[in-house]
């Protein structure tokens, strides 16, 4: 930040000379380093943006790129949508997937998050290698899941065989019953290195002196987990499932390469219901419609984040 | 804590990532198998005779598709920087009006479902003829990465020491100036940070590549892996060889990055 060593006349606001903005032509300068970055927010989100809403109340067919034309066709996507049988499934499979990814991570994020607290040798290690599901791209993770599930020779129905769990291979990805929820057990191994880093950045912020002083009055470790642990916890919580929450609504890649959304869409989401209008049948109308829809879910839950994150952003002068 | 509970402690730790990484091990251990090895019960827990036909395939099939993947990943981080580095700086340092805003409008962008972005883009793409390009997968790409970069590298950045840059000021250098020979070799660090997830966000995309590119000129190795997954009926070997490979970047990041990647999970908030 630059300090004026100028004296302050009599005129001159105040506010500016603190703020250090310089004059006009100092102030030009201070912009450029900002153009670059709001040319790229104009042109690859709010065009975007604006353009899925257009797109979303026309007709945009294959004919549409090599004719040109796009009629207007006012809500005719959105009630297409609505009266779609596969609407009410991915309404529900995206709230099922959501929600049943979220509370397991999250747990056992939890759980790692408070054991890795303790101080033994190798713990910075180990605690790092628990990172790499969240490294590896979508797409190599659901690869791998896809062989294990597999129903013939897939590791997991060997194992569950061979411990006798289960009588016959389960057709994990080829039933509409099982589908989703192989769906969600892969995803919730990809979430849980993110719920147990912020979770236990989170707890290293807890002062041990709290711990010691309630051990000292008798408090068991369940006691000092509840009434120490998750009340200070409570908003590293709330920042980490509402992000959790956001990124889950539009997971692609895991279902893509596990179901494809199948089968019989028993695990077609918002996320690749909209891909699938789009770019399989190429009505881009309806599939900007489903986006929007997205957006309008992601939106909801970002105020909430932002307003969770509000009172770091204040404490902190503005620079989170 | 005595040391038979620090012992105890190692140990259920080890047991756990060995639990929690078993996929991981999986994946190693069925891209060193032959095809016929893979179809016996039980499995072959162990590679005990390794064969390197999968990574044989691997390259000789999806060789190509990592090229191109490294080429977009580069481009994207030389991109990313490009334009996120002053950025972050001026929303940093500088108190222009309107930068909070702007703070928080870089914020909310993360939030935007990528199938947005791809449904939205790709007739502008269509038209532009970016279909099928570097260039058009580069700046794609850059819409995952850029946000992200701004808001670590403007964390890091407010934390430069002020006499540094006022020094730099003092002996008559302009802003850009004070920025390039002060700012930038400072921040060395967290552009590395940023840099590294940017290769690795471009590196993983799969809904822009399969939704930019139609595979006759080039294919990422995301849509590669894709592929490879639905075309295959036996030759699983192949496809986990090439899984091996894809996490090549995601393993370097984690042995020889370590301290960056969880200020760069907890920094950039986001992942897409």
């Amino acid at each position: 930040m630059t300090t004026k060593t100028e004296p302050v006349n009599g005129t001159a606001p105040v506010r500016r000379v603190r703020s250090g903005t310089g004059g006009g032509r100092e102030r030009l300068v201070q912009w450029t380093f900002v153009l670059p970055m709001v040319v790229f927010l104009l042109l690859f989100f709010c065009y975007p943006v604006l353009r899925n809403l257009t797109m979303s109340f026309q007709e945009w067919t294959v004919a549409s790129f090599y004719e040109g034309g796009s009629p207007f066709v006012g809500l005719d996507n959105y009630v297409g949508l609505l009266t779609d049988p596969i609407f009410g499934t991915a309404v529900l499979n995206t709230v099922l997937f959501t929600v049943g990814s979220l509370a397991p991570q999250f747990a056992i994020g939890l759980g790692l998050a408070v054991f890795f607290q303790r101080r033994f040798p190798l713990s910075g290690v180990l605690r790092g290698l628990l990172l790499l599901p969240w490294l590896l791209p979508l797409v190599v993770s659901g690869a791998v899941f896809r062989w294990i599930y597999d129903e013939g020779f897939g590791v997991l129905n060997q194992l569950l065989l061979g411990l006798h769990l289960i009588s016959d291979p389960v057709p994990w990805l080829s039933s509409t019953r099982y589908a989703l929820l192989s769906a969600i057990i892969a995803n919730v191994w990809v979430g849980v290195p993110f719920n147990l880093v912020i979770l236990h950045s989170g707890l290293q912020a807890v002062p041990g002196s709290l711990y010691e002083a309630a051990a000292l009055d008798g408090a068991g470790p369940w006691q000092r987990f509840r009434h120490i642990t998750l009340p200070l916890l409570r908003p590293v919580i709330a920042i980490v499932l509402m992000l959790g929450l956001i990124y889950t609504l539009k997971v692609f890649d895991m279902i893509m390469i596990l179901t494809g959304g199948g089968p019989a869409n028993a695990s077609e989401t918002l996320t690749t219901w909209s891909f699938a209008l789009s770019f399989e049948e190429f009505d881009f109308g309806q599939g900007a419609a489903v986006g929007n829809i997205l957006i309008v879910i992601a939106l909801v839950f970002a105020l909430f984040y932002l307003r969770s994150i509000r009172d770091t952003f204040q404490s902190r002068g503005g620079r989170g | 804590m005595s040391t038979t509970q620090r012992v105890t402690n190692t140990i259920v730790g080890v047991v756990l990532v060995l639990v929690f990484l078993a996929p991981v091990y999986w994946m190693i251990n069925v891209s060193l198998q032959s095809s016929e090895a893979l179809l016996r019960t039980p499995p072959v827990w162990f590679p005990f005779e390794p064969t390197w036909s999968g990574y044989a395939e691997a390259l000789r099939t999806q060789g190509s598709h990592l090229l191109t993947s490294l080429v977009i990943a580069l481009g994207t981080v030389l991109f990313t920087l490009l334009v996120s580095a002053p950025a972050a700086y001026a929303l940093a340092r500088f108190r222009l009006r309107g930068t909070l805003a702007l703070v928080l409008v870089v914020l909310l962008v993360q939030m935007v479902p990528g199938i947005v972005m791809a449904n939205s883009l790709y007739p502008v793409f269509s038209q532009l003829g970016l279909l099928d390009s570097y260039a058009g997968m580069i700046l794609a790409d850059s819409t995952l990465t850029v946000p992200f970069a701004v808001l670590i590298l403007r964390t890091f950045m407010s934390g430069v020491p002020g006499e540094l840059i006022e020094a730099a000021r003092v002996d008559g250098c302009g802003q850009w100036r004070t920025f390039g020979s002060v700012v930038l070799p400072v921040c060395r660090n967290a552009l590395i940070t940023a840099g590294l997830f940017s290769f690795l966000f471009a590196w993983a995309d799969f809904l822009f590549a399969v939704s930019f590119t139609t595979g006759n000129t080039i294919q990422p190795i995301t849509v590669g892996i894709y592929r490879f997954v639905g075309n295959q009926t036996t030759n699983w070997n192949g496809v986990m060889a090439t899984a091996v490979l894809a996490s090549i970047p995601a393993a370097f990041l984690l042995l020889t990055a370590q301290r960056y990647v969880a200020a760069g999970i907890t920094g950039g908030g986001v992942k897409e």
